[in-house]
């Protein structure tokens, strides 16, 4: 019963912070969107925090983490002395790219000076978009991302005021790939709510990159709900890379929806973090739609990575193919749950799954959960699951021709995470991840990478 | 070159070998052959350094340094080298980086500088050519999808870029196609030199065709029971090793 108090008293208190800071929340929004508020608040006590009696967060529970958590929320936007220019050029050398910063979740012009997109190309604070572009926002909203399905998109939706809003015209390719630099930055422990809308229009084209990074040591939770409308022909890649110190819950959901004949990558890189939970759900609804998905987990510590990712195979003829990859250490934890729903009609689908883990340590563990539900004959559908450690005869056999075993352990551990970097197709960006996996396996990233030089400070 | 003596060693719990004797000098060729179960595999193993096989007893003297004391990464620079009864498929290792790894380790070991990218691909084009093996496997992961010529081929390969001073060839020459098996022995016969040795494991007399050895022993038991010159070999082949048993009690 204990339990079941405790987390009726963490959801209380959420409420209570909710109620106390109304006003703070709904501050400057326009009434059709701080009415969604309300009904998400009630799913979320309805639902109460994600935890392992929760069959899709069987794998993280969070219980303890909503438990114990006392943060300063982030109802408006902090002020900063960071400049753009220092927070990623190390990371990224010679990387072109079009930079977007934003920081605990909120979006400010200051930090985003102008960049030449193509004409009609939308890059803007989420709030300012729910005001000036509202016909886009009102007409997507909450529509991939509902908070009555999973309590983190209610708790979202419940707070969210501020985060990004990108919308790309018809027939409109950005060469210049979009890095998004989520930045985590704070005196104080902070939780962060952030919410996203991408539309990409018919026959765009667009290269996006998340990129989250915590800047100070202080506790962090960001719940970060990214909508994706990917419209017809059109051809989306994003690549995710997440490498924030381990006093961070990154808890990410990205809800996209493919219309006819688009193709989409996603490629989610976990470098670092103390719990990360990606939820993904890819909803092919038109036909011959595409979808390549991708992760690659390395953990060490007492880290905790968990992707769940859920297909829906709505019409007929479409593909999906998954390829789940975890590397994990000492004593952290990994889960993947991956399911694929084919609708009745969804004929012709092709739908596939793998997930591959390597255990370093005894301690390590991984729970991988393939959940895969057909409703009619006329698919192709495979998973497959292993957990299993370094292969000792391949050691052995690298070894026996004078690589020491140190480095021989190494070439195996880049060799098995790279065939998830190699489904990148922006050959430069793949070379700077490759780099940082390679010094993420030889130990040599710092938690937060060029940014930890910060937190020593 | 290599003294054994005494050689004891088990593999999960039981004893495979039962105190080998054998010496090997420079400029020899010697072949070791034997029933199947022998120890054979064994002794290869033992010698490149597989830690699943534990000596129990005796001693190992390479090049006047103690061999059971390295790990197999030092005894392959101190100029060992293992030709894998099964050579292992390793995705996502390219050849390319596995070798030059590899090469630059043992100069690193030597105190030599590493080679550049130019002179690296320069030498892997010179020991192509001379084990004749496809332009085209060097292009790939270890050994993956390499059929069973191939992946004997790529060992000679990897023997010729590394040098050794004494080769252990594993039964090189099982599974092999009769131009295969030319080239594989053509290859060990190029590489020998008055300054290094080979071992050949093998079952069948058939590799004798091509390579002349300077001793041949028989493994039986985990012990050396026989030892003569290549005549042992053409013996062997004519009668077994039923007269060999029979010698030891059987």
């Amino acid at each position: 019963m204990a339990e079941v108090l405790d987390k009726t008293t963490t959801v209380r208190r959420i409420s209570d912070i909710y109620e106390l800071n109304l006003s703070k929340i709904k501050d400057s929004l326009p009434d059709w969107i701080n009415s969604s508020r309300r009904p998400a608040l009630d799913a979320f006590q309805r639902m109460g925090i994600p935890g392992f009696k929760n069959e899709n967060y069987k794998y993280t529970d969070l219980t303890r983490l909503f438990e114990n958590e006392n943060f300063r929320r982030a109802f408006k936007t902090d002020e900063f002395d960071v400049d753009l220019k220092d927070v990623f050029s190390c990371d990224v050398p010679e990387f072109d790219t079009h930079l977007i910063l934003v920081v605990n979740g909120w979006y400010d012009e200051s930090n985003n000076p102008s960049s030449s997109y193509p004409e009609g190309v939308i890059i803007k604070s989420f709030r300012k978009a729910v005001v000036e572009n509202r016909d886009l926002v009102e007409k997507y909203y909450g529509k991939l991302a509902k908070a009555g399905t999973d309590p983190l998109i209610a708790l979202n939706t419940a707070f969210a005021q501020d985060g990004l809003f990108i919308y790309i015209p018809d027939n409109t390719h950005i060469s210049k790939p979009l890095q998004l630099i989520n930045i985590l930055r704070s005196e104080d422990d902070l939780y962060v709510t952030q919410r996203n809308l991408i539309i990409a229009g018919k026959n765009s084209q667009a290269k996006i990159m998340f990129c989250d990074h915590t800047l100070l040591p202080q506790n962090f939770i960001i719940n970060n709900v990214t909508e994706f409308e990917i419209g017809e022909d059109a051809v989306i890649d994003i690549y995710s890379i997440q490498n924030q110190h381990n006093k961070t819950a990154n808890l990410t959901g990205l809800y996209i929806r493919q219309q006819r004949n688009s193709h989409l990558v996603t490629n989610a890189v976990s470098l670092h973090g103390g719990i990360i939970r990606n939820n993904l759900n890819v909803l092919l609804d038109g036909e011959h739609a595409e979808a390549k998905i991708c992760g690659l987990a390395l953990s060490d510590k007492n880290q905790h990575v968990d992707n769940y990712t859920f297909i829906e195979h709505a019409k007929p003829n479409c593909q999906s193919n998954q390829l789940y990859k975890n590397i994990l250490d000492d004593s952290s934890t990994g889960g993947f749950t991956g399911r694929i729903h084919v609708a009745p009609h969804a004929v012709k689908t092709q739908a596939y799954q793998r997930n591959n883990n390597v255990l370093l340590t005894n301690a390590a563990k991984m729970n991988t959960k393939p959940q895969l539900v057909i409703d009619n004959d006329d698919v192709k559908c495979s998973h497959g699951a292993t957990v299993g450690s370094i292969n000792e005869e391949a050691l052995f056999y690298l070894q026996s021709r004078g690589i020491n075993e140190k480095e021989a352990r190494l070439m195996l551990m880049f060799a098995f995470a790279h065939e998830v970097l190699a489904e990148i197709k922006v050959d430069k960006l793949r070379d700077v991840i490759d780099k940082l996996v390679n010094k993420r396996l030889r130990g040599e990233v710092s938690k937060c990478h060029s940014c930890a030089l910060d937190c020593i400070r | 070159m290599l003294v054994i003596k005494d050689l004891y060693a088990r593999v999960e719990g039981k004893d495979i070998l039962k105190g080998i004797n054998l010496t090997v000098n420079a400029g020899e060729v010697h072949v070791i052959m034997g029933p199947n179960g022998s120890g054979k595999s064994t002794l290869a193993n033992v010698l490149a350094g597989n830690t699943n096989f534990e000596v129990t007893h005796g001693t190992a003297i390479f090049n006047g340094k103690d061999l059971l004391e390295m790990s197999a990464d030092v005894r392959a620079k101190e100029g060992l080298f293992l030709g894998f009864q099964y050579p292992v498929e390793i995705p996502g290792v390219s050849m390319v980086n596995f070798l030059k790894t590899a090469v630059n380790e043992h100069r690193k070991y030597r105190d030599q500088p590493a080679l550049s990218a130019g002179d690296f691909l320069k030498l892997m084009r010179e020991k192509k050519a001379m084990v004749q093996i496809d332009s085209q496997l060097t292009n790939r992961s270890v050994n993956e999808g390499f059929s069973g010529g191939e992946k004997k081929k790529n060992e000679i390969f990897q023997m010729a870029m590394l040098e050794p001073t004494l080769a252990i060839l594993d039964e090189t020459d099982s599974g092999l196609d009769i131009d295969a098996l030319r080239i594989v022995s053509n290859g060990v016969n190029l590489l020998k030199t008055p300054n290094n040795a080979t071992i050949l494991v093998t079952h069948y007399q058939r590799l004798l065709d091509y390579i002349v050895p300077d001793f041949v022993h028989v493994l039986y038991d985990g012990r050396i029971v026989k030892s003569a010159g290549k005549e042992l070999a053409l013996e062997l082949e004519e009668k077994g090793y039923d007269w060999i048993k029979k010698e030891q009690g059987e």
